[in-house]
């Protein structure tokens, strides 16, 4: 049970960082929503925590820039008095070859999943330290293991973002702050669902379990690494795609 | 010297406040890591109410460093 611990999950208006935020409210944590675009669709979130019984707020902010992320961090610690559990998971793609891949889309993609999760990392890590505790979690990707034609800066971003995983691991680790990463495979969201189903239907070929994951079988995986059982675990990256990397 | 400060530092780094003398480094004779020394100026932070940006900590390495920092900063007590 996460009673009495606040966390923060970015880009939790939708999709797998939605069902993470909704999970952890779940087990009792107060959950930040942070979203950069979609303010209905985080005030939509924030109603279902509530209207379960839940505790959650909503909070707008783009986690490519470093003092709205440290003033978010300032917020919720002025707020709540405590940040105990972190969630990097904002994220965006823009796949498109290499060759027809532009400057900006290779820098946005960078900027929103790789130094996002730095940002929030470097800021929510200093009042963990000052807690002598926490619990960040990044979200990867299959994609950061393995990699994928079309997806070269999206895969960068999330191979960086297991590099980063390990460093924070090591230099957080003696304060008792864990950093773990999860690394989805192929879960259906509105990210997957543009993908033809002849699309899918390749990608299910190579996966043991046959099937897409959904948003839940990720936030159960981010729900054992915050918990308390997860105490002895740091710097991992735990895969949940079905097999369909393993590394 | 800042009695406060000392008390501070000792309390960090988990030493006797005899050992917390102006001439001496952290990383040397009070054996800090370098998250002590960032913790220890989140503490002062707190206490002061003062910012030390991050690029300062380099140059803090004794705790006379750390004393002058604060002097020349308006904090004598």
């Amino acid at each position: 049970m996460l009673t009495g611990k606040v966390a923060l999950v970015t880009g939790a208006s939708r999709g797998i960082g939605r069902q993470i935020a909704k999970t952890l409210a779940g087990l009792g944590a107060t959950v930040i929503i942070n979203y950069n675009g979609s303010a209905d669709a985080a005030a939509k979130v924030q109603e279902e925590i509530t209207g379960e019984g839940g505790a959650a707020a909503c909070y707008q902010c783009n986690v490519a820039d470093h003092d709205q992320v440290k003033e978010m961090v300032t917020w919720i610690v002025k707020t709540y008095k405590s940040l105990d559990i972190l969630v990097n998971n904002a994220g965006i793609t823009k796949d498109t070859l290499m060759m027809a891949m532009s400057e900006d889309d290779f820098d946005s993609v960078v900027n929103i999943n790789l130094k996002g999760t730095f940002n929030c990392i470097k800021h929510a890590s200093r009042q963990m330290l000052r807690q002598k505790s926490g619990r960040i979690v990044n979200i990867s990707s299959v994609v950061g293991r393995a990699g994928n034609a079309g997806q070269a800066n999206y895969a960068a971003s999330k191979a960086g973002v297991i590099g980063l995983t390990m460093s924070a691991a090591k230099e957080l680790g003696s304060r008792g702050i864990t950093v773990n990463a999860v690394a989805p495979g192929f879960i259906a969201t509105e990210m997957t669902d543009v993908l033809s189903d002849k699309q899918k239907e390749m990608i299910l070929k190579n996966i043991p379990l046959q099937t897409l994951g959904s948003t839940q079988d990720v936030a159960n995986a981010v729900a054992f690494l915050v918990s308390e059982e997860a105490r002895y675990i740091t710097g991992q990256t735990l895969s949940v795609d079905g097999g369909l990397y393993m590394g | 010297m800042l009695e406060k400060m000392k008390e501070l530092i000792a309390d960090q780094l988990n030493v006797d406040p005899s050992e917390v003398v102006e001439s001496a480094t952290f990383e040397g004779d009070l054996g800090a890591d370098s998250l002590d020394l960032f913790e220890l100026v989140m503490n002062l932070e707190e206490e002061y109410g003062i910012e030390i940006p991050t690029e300062e900590l380099e140059t803090l390495k004794t705790v006379g460093d750390v004393m002058n920092y604060l002097k020349e900063h308006g904090i004598e007590e």
